[in-house]
């Protein structure tokens, strides 16, 4: 691999709290041989060629801690190669894939056949999680241990939640005892059942049966009550509402946890449902407008350590029904940082807080060497026109699933080149 | 061809979807059309050709008595050519999604097709695959325009004004798209609203909708004209909503007593089908002197052949 010499960029890379002007150098085995303001002309050799990137940013490869991918099970819906290209185009360079396939990713040899594909067939670094719960039944727990040994990143449930305490508090003991990280999703089953989307005037004039907040609120509050007893590496995977960010911003102050949020849930809210828009049926819930600047404000303060795109790919078919038949999720990888910097944009969260968020952030929480410019690792990394305008159109995706929550919809910033290992795998 | 820019006057909507969609000027002339037609539903002679050489399919995912066949009824009368599909055994049973049955119905070009489904929204997705006109006759617990028409028509002709009355709805709210389109109607057309339910009936924000909430039956009926009971829905109720139906006759069942809160010559009103001894007491339910239970079901027809004439292209 050649050499390859970048100047003039706006480089943030949080993990190493660099926010400046300056240059990139990657070796020849693709890791960053040079970062910074004191990367200029004069590092580089005369005969050899340099992109200029004024006005540009670069960014380390984003890490998105919630991703859904088809394989296996549902190969019609996501496969890695797809993924690997929808990621690619949205600078996502390292995800965390979800355990909710079929069959479940539950025990030692799915690992294996999940890392002999990821390997075979992804163009990005895949972290696997495994279920916490055998066939995410809620009652058994799986080989925290064993399956750590073969890669598996973290534990989860995905799209369920653990309902009983007593088996929580063991669970907790457990990836302590271990060092597992635990992520859960908050929603009680009991108040949440039948539930399509927020509860509030929205779902009582459609006629849906609504998600009261609370019941994100009361698996939180008890967690954490349980995380004060049995201490754990614990995460919550995303939060919807107002009451969430109160509860685990007093929290924060007496305990050791994190949180995240969807990038759905910090640019829209529920009346962006309109005339029922399936593609906007998601879990959990998109809220209120008062939710939604709580959740901003609450990244803005540290609150909420990550932004997710909760990528979850469903097919057409899936959607093109009533709104309670309909499949809950929407595709968002590829969209992820741009509408994140919507945020930047309209002056409600600073950049350097969004790229945390989808950086170093994640990365810390998972414990993995990446979302970082740091010297010697693998160079990972985007370039991102932060101006840029450009519409979302369905048929521009990369994803095998179309399903966006955010058809049509214009934004400001695109990714121009994504690079993984120093290769460049993605190029506007 | 003077009806069709007639039409184009004085109907905002293709469909009719919801009440929600309605200006009130859409509602008076709907009221006004279905005024002609209680007579000649009362005449020896009931057959009009209005709708001839029209086709109106019923498409009916929930089972239905009275408004279905008041649909049926009410096109036949107007001379369309009426339809009524036969859920049980058709495709949709071999897994056929909404979107596909409404696709076929479209291609054998009917100009009306009159749906209920028990999902929300149901016709709105309907009406954006088809070309003809979509009557919604109650989607999940959105909507059920045609029994609000039909309950203000009864109003109307009993106390020949909507605007000033007092009008109490009472009972499971939650689960209910008469209680939803009647809101709608009621309040647009001036009358004040007063919601009697049980908490666990009541869903979420309704005083948002210009209602007054009560959870007291005996408060919610003060001095009310006209007192709306609805049907216990126990098949929709996934969970313990009530301790018992014994409890709720107690508290929210219209008996004497309860009535005597409202006003002298208050009328009941009930959607159909009633669960005597539940949520009404039987004697009141027959007392043709105060309910008008049975003027509803025969205002229906009227009120839906208009809607036909109005909507049919």
């Amino acid at each position: 691999m050649k050499k390859k010499y970048f100047l003039n960029a706006n480089i943030i890379d949080p993990s190493n709290s660099l926010d400046e002007i300056g240059g990139l150098i990657i070796d020849e085995n693709g890791k960053f041989e040079a970062v910074g303001k004191k990367v200029n002309k004069n590092n580089i050799p005369s005969r050899e060629k340099y992109i200029d990137l004024k006005g540009k940013y670069i960014f380390p490869g984003l890490v998105d801690m919630r991703v859904f991918v088809g394989e296996p099970g549902y190969e019609y819906k996501e496969n890695f190669r797809t993924l690997s290209n929808a990621a690619l185009s949205g600078g996502v360079t390292s995800v965390v894939t979800m355990p909710n396939t079929n069959p479940i990713i539950d025990n030692v040899s799915m690992v294996d056949f999940l890392k002999r594909r990821g390997r075979d067939k992804s163009k990005i670094n895949i972290f696997p999680t495994a279920s916490l719960t055998k066939n995410l039944e809620g009652t058994n727990m799986t080989e925290f241990g064993l399956l750590q040994k073969k890669g598996i990143i973290g534990f989860t449930d995905g799209i369920k939640t653990i309902q009983n305490t007593r088996l929580m508090s063991k669970i907790m003991n457990s990836a302590n005892d271990l060092n597992s990280l635990v992520i859960q999703h908050a929603e009680d089953f009991e108040l949440a059942e039948n539930g399509m989307m927020n509860d509030g005037i929205i779902s009582t004039k459609l006629g849906l049966q609504g998600i009261p907040d609370v019941a994100e609120k009361i698996i939180i509050e008890r967690d954490l009550s349980l995380l004060e007893e049995y201490k754990c590496r614990y995460h919550i995977s995303q939060i919807s509402s107002a009451k969430s960010i109160d509860l685990i911003k007093e929290k924060k102050e007496i305990l050791k946890f994190s949180c995240g949020v969807s990038i759905n849930n910090l640019s829209l809210n529920e009346n962006d449902i309109g005339n029922f828009r399936t593609f906007l049926k998601l879990s959990p819930p998109l809220r209120t407008e008062k939710d939604r600047l709580a959740l901003v404000e609450g990244l803005n303060k540290k609150t909420i350590d990550v932004i997710v795109s909760d990528h979850k790919p469903e097919d057409e078919e899936q959607k093109r029904l009533t709104f309670s038949k309909a499949a809950t999720g929407s595709s968002s990888i590829e969209t992820l940082l741009s509408l994140s910097l919507e945020l930047f944009h309209n002056e409600s969260v600073k950049l350097y807080t969004i790229i945390e968020a989808l950086t170093s952030n994640p990365a810390k929480i998972l414990k993995i060497n990446k979302g970082n410019l740091n010297i010697g690792n693998n160079a990972d990394f985007c370039i991102v026109d932060i101006s840029k305008p450009w519409i979302v159109k369905k048929e521009n995706l990369l994803s095998k699933s179309k399903n966006t929550s955010i058809e049509n919809k214009k934004l400001q910033g695109k990714v121009t080149n994504t690079f993984v290992n120093g290769e460049e795998l993605y190029k506007l | 061809m003077a009806t069709k820019s007639d039409k184009a006057v004085k109907i905002s909507q293709k469909h009719l979807l919801g009440i929600q969609d309605l200006t009130v000027s859409d509602i008076n002339f709907i009221l006004s059309e279905a005024k002609q037609f209680i007579k000649l539903n009362r005449s020896e002679n009931k057959k009009l050709d209005t709708l001839r050489g029209k086709t109106q399919i019923n498409l009916f995912f929930e089972p239905s008595t009275r408004t279905q066949s008041s649909f049926e009824l009410a096109g036949k009368r107007l001379g369309a050519d009426v339809m009524s599909m036969n859920i049980v055994n058709s495709a949709i049973k071999k897994g056929e999604t909404l979107i596909d049955t409404a696709m076929t119905l479209n291609a054998m070009h009917p100009n009306l097709i009159v749906v209920r489904h028990q999902d929300s929204g149901a016709c709105n997705l309907l009406s954006q695959k088809v070309r003809c006109a979509v009557i919604n006759a109650g989607d999940g617990r959105r909507e059920h325009p045609t029994q609000a028409l039909l309950d203000a028509l009864t109003i109307i002709e009993k106390k020949e004004k909507i605007q000033g009355l007092r009008i109490a709805i009472c009972g499971d709210i939650l689960h209910s798209r008469v209680a939803r389109s009647n809101i709608y109607l009621l309040t647009m057309l001036g009358a004040e609203v007063n919601i009697v339910a049980p908490t666990n009936l009541m869903p979420k924000d309704l005083e948002k909708f210009g209602v007054n909430k009560f959870s007291d039956m005996k408060k919610g009926l003060k001095d009310c004209d006209i007192v709306m009971m609805l049907r216990l829905q126990n098949e929709r109720m996934s969970s313990s909503f009530l301790s018992s139906n014994r409890e709720y006759y107690e508290y929210y069942g219209l008996t004497p007593d309860k009535l005597d809160c409202a006003k002298d010559d208050a009328l009941i009103m009930h959607p159909g089908p009633m669960n005597r001894g539940i949520e009404i007491d039987t004697n009141l339910a027959d007392d043709i002197n105060k309910s008008v239970i049975q003027e509803q079901v025969e205002l229906g027809v009227a009120v839906r052949m208009a809607c036909l004439k109005i909507f049919c292209n």
